[in-house]
């Protein structure tokens, strides 16, 4: 684990720049998708009926008429449902049709299937469905007033936060809030469902998680998970849309198939996904802190009421992680994070990369502002006084001791390099002699936790044969949909057996092959599978240089895999030789893999404990220009450095913190979910929801991958995860065009903005603040 | 009659579908070319890309990339059609699909062989690969996973250097004028007459130009629209006429044909026209199509209306002018007769002195749609305001010219606080809709404040355009 993947005589080690598996099939077109799968004849296509209404009594559902058209052949409810309407991830009562009541707009109520697309679409008009409208519950703050929540409150409190911010020399409160945000995976979610004999059944689902799918079909069915296998081999984007939310379309293409007897397809279209499928969270937070004269807090008390949506999927892990992030970088004595799940009658949240991470942030963050504000001293010193220690002031809200605390050397690090001060003088001269616009500049400071905050969670299996021509099959348990996965993992074999990586064969991850695993996220994808397949490659390579040994007559540990080949001394094999000579010797050539994350554990009652293995850190720069006329707004520069411990693969780490960061930053920016007052999303498509371009990447945007820097415990080849963190870095981008807003007010007053910082929000902010300086200067 | 096309070099005639049948859709499920994605159905995200290649009047080869999720199968007819599939010459990588693996510009590949069509066609074209170039070109392009810069890149790698080619095999196709199924027809005529004659014969068919609007309809609502006249094969509706005085643009005249003419009568026309849409939808999207769209979210028609442009509207009993300010009577109504069409738009020059300004506003600076847009054509002479003509898209139920604004201006010393005092007028001017796109508050407060943009843009402050391009 320590000392492998050093060596870089072969193609495609651990830490070399190895390409995407996938990237020439990419390029060519021929990357096969789940919707291009050659169609099985007979293939039916399945489509949702959805509540046009937030909150409704279902009082009858007739399908007569749509069952009547050409090509329909089903149209199906709740009551057709043979096993449980259920797929709750984690609680119960989430149901893949609704019965009685509709919770949403966009809350399926049947089920049509017909043979094409267009028939399904024209018969889904033709269900006639009745419906009484109930008062719905829309907003996050009237769910808070009514104490409407979707499973009980989480409170993480340590010390005496109220006597704390009594105490204190100084005190603000204040409040601000951020939006959600669609996945907008450029696949839509898509299953194909394939019945076989004795009621099995085969999906093929866009999922991050299996598992989860197979269970799901299975319950809704009413058989056996040994009779559900789960298959997929690449996804068209995930990004945490995919952990959850497969489950009801993959129920649904199993429903169907189960019903028809034929195979039968679920692609979702985008408008569809974007209203019947959960979106980041969105948060209301009030907050209120002490602090001595150099901006150390010694109290603070943050509400964070984030919008569940109707029913509360992954969020009570989801919420979790917001309280364990609420911290950031900044040791907080006493403190009190009041997390409410509000239960609204919009679409369901679910995970979304950083997994309420950002949320956690994003507040802590606008504090530490404040408090700078306050004080009218820049906010880096607050920062400073704020951060961890690394001997003492290093325990966490939640009691878990920081032991690889490097934020302060970090962050001063790339201040060094991006000459901070000079830049805040140029942007303060700039603004000097410009009329419309205004620049801003802002660091962000990122502490992220890795492992699922649910122990049980942070295990992984698989698989690997060695075959008798040297070539090598590799399965695991994680998901590949974009992010490198299989090419790290396939690294990791690669490294164990010290033969090119064009010799591993990476494969679909399937339920039948590696059971029981657990959805490839919370960044934890590298960190359990690729240690999993490690124990796997190194149990075969273990058997193998035994035949090797008594080949060449010598001990075990004399045998040395190089170059593709089996050394003792000056005499060597090739490994595809010595494949086929342990065959012959009767040892197996496969081998099962298997891990678990030590040293973790968690009180969710208490909200205490070890949650994460480690942490990763990093930082950033933004600087921004806004226009005070209309709102708009440019990230000119962004510079990142961001800790990858040792890196598996510096090239998809390098692509896992760019597109991070600018999904962050449309999350903060440009991407604006907007519900009318009926609860109707009037976003949902690309034609509304507006994430980056490419022009809105800062034309000058520095990463730098941390160096010298291994993991201090030894995961695998001392890598650390990287799919989530980086999206906080683009919490700079906010807090730079608050930034602006705020030199526009003197420095003193609090920007009243809120993300997205849209073109109207910033306007809004500049018209605002101006109006507030105004008045006090009279 | 059929329709025969090319597609990456093999002939394909098509009978039986039915017209509304949108090319993604004809590529994936009837041909098996499954290389093209769908990630919207609606022009948005460019997954969908493909690239239709064609000869111009002096022989040169066209590349023109487009989304094939909003065409119709009949608009290929004629056609040489690319896709992901046909550029890889056996096992080498086409310049731009190499340049893509080498900078690690995919991550899960969905949005890939839209990008690499939308290089492809950039590439074929031989511009020189700047940044502006890239971000116009790749507009039309989401990417969910890179971060965009190793896509950047691979641009800069692989254009810029293309040889000249020839598309060939074109001659050999000739077009089709009508396509039918048993419930559907599509038209597509040749000369004024036949399209009056077919206008006439069908007021309630739909006119079809590039069918970046229209293609919505049948892509994303499934409609099967029975009739269809397309007018991208009418002569008369292609020309580009300029004189000393005007400039007139057929009706079906596309952007991308007529930017060369617009950047240099009307520069800033001519940037706000690059952000229209994207270089897929500016491909195929016309001006007859912007202006029969009567939307009041349109961007071209305030711009028109400051320039005080006319649209020539025709119909069997022959033509008549109407200033396009006029043309629009209500929200999505206009003064078209059931039996009428525009066949061009007749834009005055701009005369000695005054100077035309655009300015768009939207979340995301490409490929958005307007939450308000203001037009100004303005005369500035003894630096007292001359001449003056305003209109504000977005800011009602249809493009708009600005009245009152246009009277507290007039004669008026061009300050600063002129402008200024020029927002109690835009209120009188309009009583904008909220909407998921801007407030009521922000439309209104942004026309004012455009005013001031204006003033200040034409007295050479930098503004955030500059800013952002340097
Ligand atoms: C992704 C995307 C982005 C877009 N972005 C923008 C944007 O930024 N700004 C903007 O203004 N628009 C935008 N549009 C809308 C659209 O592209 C433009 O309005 C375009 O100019 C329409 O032209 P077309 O030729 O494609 O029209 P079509 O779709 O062919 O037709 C549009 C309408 O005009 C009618 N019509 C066409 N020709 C005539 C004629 N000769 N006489 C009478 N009626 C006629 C048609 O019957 C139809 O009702 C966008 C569309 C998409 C899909
Ligand atoms: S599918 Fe998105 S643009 Fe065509
Ligand atoms: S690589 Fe995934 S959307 Fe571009």
């Amino acid at each position: 684990m320590t000392g492998g993947g050093d060596t870089v005589d072969i193609r495609g080690a651990a830490h070399a720049k190895v390409k995407h598996d996938s990237a020439v099939r990419h390029v060519t077109g021929k990357a096969i998708y789940i919707d291009d799968m050659p169609n099985v004849p007979g293939t039916l296509e399945a489509l949702f009926v959805t509540s046009p209404h937030a909150h409704a009594r279902i009082i009858s559902i007739d399908g007569a008429r749509a069952l009547a058209m050409a090509g329909v052949h089903a149209v199906l409810t709740a009551e057709d449902i043979p096993g449980h309407n259920d797929i709750a991830p984690v609680f119960s009562e989430e149901p893949v049709l609704a019965s009685g009541t509709a919770e949403y707009v966009g809350h399926p109520v049947a089920l049509v299937v017909a043979e094409t697309y267009d028939m399904a679409f024209a018969a889904a008009k033709a269900v006639r469905v009745a419906y009484e409208p109930l008062e719905p519950v829309l907003s996050i703050q009237e769910a808070l007033a009514n104490k409407h929540y979707t499973f009980p409150e989480q409170i993480m409190e340590r010390g005496d936060p109220d006597g704390a911010i009594e105490g204190a020399v100084n005190r603000v409160s204040g409040r601000v809030s951020c939006g959600g945000q669609d996945h907008f995976y450029l696949e839509g979610q898509v299953a194909l469902a394939l019945p076989g004999e004795d009621n099995d059944m085969l999906v093929y689902s866009s999922t991050q998680h299996p598992s989860e799918v197979q269970h799901g079909v299975a319950h809704v069915l009413g058989i056996a998970s040994n009779q559900v296998t789960v298959e997929v081999r690449r996804m068209g984007g995930g990004f945490g849309g995919k952990e959850s939310q497969p489950t009801i379309i993959a129920a649904a293409a199993a429903l169907a198939a189960h019903k028809t007897g034929r195979p039968a397809k679920y692609r979702m279209r985008r408008d569809d996904d974007m209203v019947v499928t959960g979106k980041r969270h969105d948060f209301d937070f009030t907050y209120e802190v002490g602090f001595d004269h150099d901006g150390r807090i010694e109290g603070i008390d943050v509400v964070m009421a984030m919008r569940s949506g109707n029913v509360a999927d992954l969020s009570s892990g989801v919420l979790a992680r917001a309280l364990c992030h609420g911290d950031n970088c900044y040791y907080l004595p006493a403190v009190r994070f009041q997390g409410y799940p509000c239960k609204t009658n919009t679409v369901s949240n679910t995970a979304f990369r950083g997994f309420r991470g950002p949320q956690g942030m994003f507040v802590i963050e606008v504090v530490l502002e404040h408090i700078a504000r306050e004080l009218g001293k820049p906010v880096e010193d607050i920062r400073s006084v704020n951060y961890y220690g690394t001997d003492d002031r290093n325990t966490t809200p939640y009691g878990q001791t920081i032991k690889d605390n490097i934020i302060a050397e970090l962050t001063e690090s790339l201040k060094n390099a991006i000459d901070y001060d000079r830049r805040v003088g140029e942007v303060e001269r700039f603004n000097a002699h410009q009329t419309s616009l205004k620049k801003g500049i802002a660091l962000m400071p990122v502490k992220f936790g890795v492992s699922f905050n649910t122990p049980l969670l942070n295990q992984a299996g698989a698989l690997v044969h060695v075959f008798t021509d040297g070539s090598v099959h590799l399965n695991h348990g994680g998901t590949e949909m974009g992010q490198g996965l299989f090419t790290k993992v396939a690294q990791v074999v690669a490294t164990v057996f010290q033969i090119d990586i064009d010799n591993i064969k990476i494969s679909s991850t399937r339920t039948d092959k590696v059971p029981n695993t657990s959805a490839t996220a919370a960044s934890s994808g590298s960190d359990l599978n690729g240690m999993a397949a490690l124990n796997a490659a190194e149990t075969i390579k273990d058997r193998m240089a035994g035949v090797a040994a008594d080949h060449f007559e010598v001990a075990a540990n004399e045998i040395e895999f190089r170059q593709n080949r089996v050394y003792a001394g000056n005499e060597s094999l090739s490994f595809a030789a010595l494949a086929q000579m342990t065959w012959a010797a009767r040892e197996s050539l496969s081998s099962t893999g298997y891990y678990k994350t030590p040293e973790i554990n968690w009180d969710a009652k208490t909200l205490t404990g070890n949650p994460f293995y480690y942490f990763t850190y990093g930082a950033c720069v933004s600087e921004v220009v806004i226009d005070t006329l209309t709102g708009e707004s440019r990230v000119l520069r962004a510079d990142i450095l961001q800790d990858c411990g040792k890196s598996l693969n510096p090239s998809v780490d390098y692509g896992q913190i760019e597109g991070a960061f600018v999904q962050g930053m449309g999350w903060l920016t440009s991407e604006e979910l907007v519900w009318d007052d009926g609860g109707r999303l009037l976003t949902h498509g690309p034609s509304t929801y507006k994430i980056p371009g490419s022009r809105d990447v800062p034309p000058e945007l520095n990463i730098h991958i941390l160096e010298d820097a291994p993991n201090r415990v030894p995961t695998i080849f001392r890598s650390k995860a990287v799919g989530e963190p980086p999206l906080m870095l683009a919490l700079a981008v906010y807090l730079a065009i608050r930034d602006a807003v705020g030199r526009l007010g003197g420095g003193r007053l609090m920007p009243v903005l809120n993300a997205p910082a849209t073109p109207e929000a910033i306007l809004t902010a500049v018209d605002d603040i101006r109006r507030r300086a105004e008045a006090g200067a009279k | 009659m059929p329709v025969q096309f090319n597609l990456n070099g093999v002939l394909c005639v098509e009978d039986g579908l039915p017209p509304t049948t949108s090319v993604l859709d004809y590529l994936r499920q009837h041909k098996g070319k499954t290389g093209t994605k769908e990630g919207c159905a609606e022009g948005d995200c460019g997954a969908c890309t493909i690239v239709l290649a064609r000869e111009d009047e002096s022989g040169t080869a066209i590349y023109e990339a487009v989304n094939s999720c909003l065409l119709m199968l009949p608009q290929l007819d004629g056609a040489n059609v690319v896709t992901v599939e046909g550029i890889a010459d056996a096992d080498t990588l086409d310049p731009v699909q190499a340049a893509m693996v080498e900078t690690d510009g995919t991550q899960c590949g969905f949005c890939t062989p839209g990008f690499i069509m939308a290089l492809y066609a950039l590439r074929k074209g031989g511009e020189k690969p700047t940044d502006e170039v890239i971000h116009e070109a790749l507009a039309g392009n989401l990417c969910r996973c890179t971060g965009y810069t190793p896509i950047v890149a691979a641009a800069k790698k692989a254009c810029g250097n293309a040889p000249p080619d020839v598309v060939g095999a074109r001659a050999t196709l000739v077009p089709s004028s009508s396509y039918a199924t048993e419930n559907q027809r599509f038209s597509a005529p040749t000369s004024l007459e036949d399209l009056a004659a077919l206008r006439a014969a069908n007021p309630s068919a739909h006119l079809l130009a590039g069918g970046t609007d229209l293609g919505i309809l049948t892509s994303k609502e499934r409609q099967p629209l029975p009739e269809i006249i397309s007018t991208v094969h009418v002569e008369e509706l292609l020309e580009i006429t300029e004189t000393d005085d005007y400039l007139e643009l057929g009706a079906a005249v596309t952007y991308t044909r007529a930017l060369p003419y617009v950047k240099r009568l009307y520069p800033s026309l001519a940037t706000l026209i690059t952000r229209i849409g994207s270089r897929q939808i500016r491909n195929m999207g016309t001006f007859g199509g912007n202006i029969g769209t009567a939307s009041p979210i349109g961007d071209t028609s305030p711009c028109l209306i400051a320039l005080d442009a006319t649209v020539i509207l025709h119909s069997l009993s022959g033509a008549r002018s109407v200033p396009l300010e006029d043309f629009f009577i209500g929200y999505r109504e206009t003064c078209l007769g059931p039996s009428e069409f525009i066949k061009a738009i007749h834009i005055p020059k701009l005369s000695s002195g005054q100077a035309f300004r655009a300015y768009k506003i939207s979340k995301r600076y490409d490929q958005d749609i307007s939450s308000v847009i203001g037009a100004y054509r303005v005369g500035i002479s003894d630096n007292k305001v001359a001449s003056i003509r305003v209109a504000f898209g977005g800011m009602a139920a249809t493009p708009k010219r600005a009245s009152a604004s246009e009277a507290a201006l007039a004669g008026k010393d061009w300050t600063e606080e002129t402008v200024l005092a020029v927002a109690a007028a835009v209120a009188e001017d309009f009583t904008p809709l909220s909407d998921h796109r801007a407030s009521q508050a922000y439309r209104l407060r942004v026309a004012e404040n455009l005013f001031v943009r204006l003033y200040r843009d034409l007295s050479e402050f930098e503004d955030l355009t500059d800013v952002v391009a340097a």
